[in-house]
């Protein structure tokens, strides 16, 4: 007997259907980010003419207008009364002397030997996973300095000369920005260290210095620390005694981001729970073998961000030298326009893009670093 | 094992002298006085010896003397037969004012992008990014001469200029306000102001303890606008109106060397400040931006689901409960960039605005009193910091969460 069935039993799953199509996809997207509401879209409208209105006469001038090749000014100049766009001929006519300041030219691959070496003993370091790392911080740390410092300046042994010495003032360019921030750190890193753990002793007399030294250069800008080691440095100093203004400049730039580099220390010292301080005496360690043994590779590990963000800054800092008459990156491009050779009213603007490129891409690397770093240390304390 | 038995039955072991924790850091702590003293011997005697060498007098007699240079922008009174002490002065003021109006902006900007930061708008939210990323990765240097010697050459020369509604006008010379002229009566309008200030005061305490024992509220802001701003209006009008604005006069017409702007009538505002101004609250808004966003973001969301589980309305949660934990996130390192917005405003000396390293330099040009200049400009900075510091030492003691 055939019954009709009144109720419908689905067997098998009704076929999925797609999602609303304004719920998905680039449509989708857009409806949730960009025009969920009126003051949404309004906002949205805003941002791209805002947007458009800072990009397109970027690209404008640093792409569609733009001269790329030309011997001269001439070639760079604006076309029956319009605009001029960038002059990138003029950049790559100057290239050598943004990079290598005057350095005489046959000898600048000494530079090209330190930018190697330098490269080829930052990267493995950097890299968190390469082996060798004890070696390598000691190579770079330790032996690079040495040789860069004979490969750039010259090294004269009695009469025979291996490598013509080449006089500081005639560095210039990016070798100089380098040399600045690069041996800033580098230098201010043991004295950081001391005075973090000066500020955290417990012996009244060297807290004290510590912090009188810390406070003091943290709370002053750097401009007057030029101005004080190019000046008042030479008082200082025995009559005869003469430095080099490049060493002036140095010693300045060390003791300030010392100061920095002490904070920094220091708030990876804090970080370090106080059971491995226990730990360590209760081993019976004395006090240098505990912080050289347990202590600062724990703490210094924890600071490599900071000690990244430090760099950038003191990076950017170096630009103030050419205040104090020396020619760093933005200091050897400044000094350029006044060529008549390559004279265009786009010279400056060209300049200051690519001095600002430069710097832009070297900060925001090494921020992209710090931020890597961070995670990559942070993964047990995230939340 | 006979050793420890024989010290536990005995008097405790005296551990030598040399091996005293106590004595040992009374030793470092006097190698370390006695390092930093010569040092300081060797510096201050190397110093005295080149001095009497250089035959530089050293000593504060020379900021008496006449400076014999002049300024393009001043506050008080100076002239170039003013003295190098008043030149200083000058260049200290000039200092604070462009670091005060640098703060100003550059915290206007600075949570305008920071909230920007965290707009679910994804424009506005990549702009914000992009703006936080261009900016505070390129030198501030650079940055202001990018302002000074790019973007203010492109704008109308000396006969010329842009105006907007006839008021505010710009040129290479600068930018040209009205200047108001103070007559006589008008210091009842300050007074009228300082009254407005207190009343308000007064009135917020009121409101605050009648919404603790009645829980009824008071609209305290918009009194407090009132009494601010209503009152010196008031009194202005009462008073007869005792104030006129000087409008800046642009000459047309007349020989072409006279042409432009008088001399003299009006404000008028000299790019260096403008180009300064604009490079200082630019960089430090982008730094400030993220301290913003990082401090909103972290308030938990928890406490916001608290609030509206409440009842409270996403107006008075972010007003009652997320900005004022915000807040205590943000005040700490915001104290610190207007620090070194401050300290940054020394870069003023590159395009000669003339701030206090930019005076010093030109006096330390002229005197070569370089130990006394050098000095005068670390103390002021200095203090400036200390003082920040014990504010914000002060400032943390007060917001610090008070737990159980």
């Amino acid at each position: 007997m055939s019954s009709t069935n009144l109720f419908h039993i689905r067997t098998e799953e009704a076929p999925h259907m797609a999602a609303p199509i304004s719920t998905t996809g680039i449509i989708g997207w857009m409806r949730q980010n960009l025009f969920s509401s009126i003051s949404n879209t309004v906002l949205t409208i805003i941002g791209i003419l805002l947007a458009y209105w800072l990009i397109a006469p970027l690209v404008q001038f640093a792409l569609i207008d733009a001269v790329w090749t030309g011997q001269n000014r001439d070639a760079c100049l604006p076309q029956d009364g319009g605009h001029s766009g960038a002059c990138w001929a003029y950049v790559k006519a100057y290239f050598p002397q943004f990079i290598y300041g005057r350095y005489p030219s046959e000898e600048v691959w000494r530079v090209n030997i330190v930018y190697a070496l330098f490269l080829l003993l930052l990267v493995p370091l950097a890299i968190p996973s390469a082996p060798f790392k004890r070696l390598n911080a000691i190579l770079f740390l330790i032996v690079f300095p040495i040789i860069a410092y004979y490969l750039l300046t010259g090294l004269v042994i009695g009469d025979w000369v291996v490598l013509p010495i080449v006089e500081t003032a005639v560095w210039g360019g990016l070798l100089v920005t380098l040399v600045i921030a690069v041996t800033g750190i580098v230098a201010s890193l043991p004295l950081g260290i001391a005075l973090a753990l000066g500020r955290r002793s417990k012996m009244p007399i060297i807290r004290t210095i510590s912090i009188v030294f810390i406070e003091f250069w943290r709370g002053v800008p750097l401009i007057t620390v030029l101005f004080m080691s190019s000046v008042m440095l030479p008082l200082f100093l025995p009559e005869g005694v003469t430095f080099d203004k490049l060493l002036r400049v140095l010693i300045g730039v060390t003791l300030f981001s010392a100061a920095y580099m002490a904070e920094v220390v220091r708030g990876g010292l804090q970080a370090i729970p106080k059971g491995q301080y226990e730990g360590a005496m209760a081993l019976g360690l004395r006090f240098w073998p505990m912080m050289y043994l347990i202590v600062l590779p724990q703490a210094l590990k924890l600071v490599i961000p900071g000690i990244v963000n430090t760099f950038i800054g003191l990076f950017k800092d170096t630009t103030l030298v050419l205040i104090v008459g020396m020619f760093d990156l933005l200091g050897q491009i400044q000094s350029s326009f006044t060529d008549p050779t390559w004279s265009t009213p786009s010279q400056g603007h060209t300049g200051y893009l690519f001095a600002a490129m430069v710097f832009w891409c070297f900060c925001f690397g090494m921020s992209r670093y710090s931020i890597f770093m961070e995670n990559k240390l942070h993964t047990g304390h995230k939340r | 094992m006979s050793v420890m038995e024989q010290d536990s039955a005995g008097a405790p072991a005296r551990a030598s002298l040399m091996n005293d924790p106590k004595v040992r850091s009374i030793f470092y702590q006097l190698v370390l006085v006695v390092a930093v003293v010569a040092l300081g011997y060797f510096i201050v005697s190397n110093t005295i010896t080149n001095l009497e060498r250089q035959n530089i007098a050293s000593g504060w007699g020379f900021l008496e003397n006449t400076a014999g240079f002049g300024t393009n922008q001043s506050l008080v009174e100076y002239s170039e037969t003013s003295s190098y002490g008043r030149a200083l002065y000058v260049g200290f003021l000039n200092t604070l004012l462009v670091a005060a109006v640098g703060i100003f902006f550059a915290t206007l900007l600075g949570f305008i992008i920071g909230i920007a930061r965290l707009s679910n708008n994804w424009v506005i939210n990549r702009l914000a990014y992009c703006y936080v990323e261009l900016v505070r990765n390129i030198p501030l240097l650079l940055q202001i001469f990018f302002w000074y010697f790019a973007v203010l050459r492109a704008i109308p020369g000396k006969r010329e200029k842009w105006s907007i509604f006839d008021t505010f006008h710009l040129n290479i010379g600068g930018m040209r306000l009205p200047k108001p002229i103070w007559e006589p009566g008008s210091e009842w309008v300050g007074y009228a102001l300082i009254i407005g200030i207190i009343a308000s005061y007064f009135v917020s305490r009121w409101a605050r303890k009648r919404q603790e024992n009645t829980g009824q509220q008071f609209p305290v802001f918009w009194s407090a606008m009132g009494l601010i701003v209503g009152i010196p209006i008031i009194t202005y009008f009462v008073t007869g109106m005792p104030m006129t604005l000087e409008h800046p006069n642009f000459v047309e017409s007349g020989p072409i060397l006279r042409q432009g702007f008088e001399l003299n009538v009006g404000i008028n505002v000299i790019p260096e400040f403008l180009a300064l101004t604009a490079a200082l609250s630019i960089y430090t808004a982008s730094f400030i931006a993220e301290i913003v966003r990082a401090g909103i973001q972290a308030v938990s969301h928890g406490q916001t689901e608290a609030a509206h589980a409440l009842g409270l309305r996403n107006g008075p949660t972010l007003r009652l409960v997320i900005i004022p934990q915000a807040m205590r996130v943000i005040i700490p390192p915001l104290t610190s960039q207007y620090l070194n917005l401050t300290k940054n405003s020394s870069l003023a000396v590159a395009i000669a605005y003339p701030d206090l390293v930019s005076m010093g330099g030109t006096v330390l040009n002229q005197t070569g009193q370089a130990i006394e200049i050098i000095g005068i400009w670390m103390a002021v900075y200095l203090s400036l910091s200390l003082i920040t510091s014990a504010f914000m030492n002060w400032y943390n003691q007060r917001m610090a969460l008070v737990e159980r």
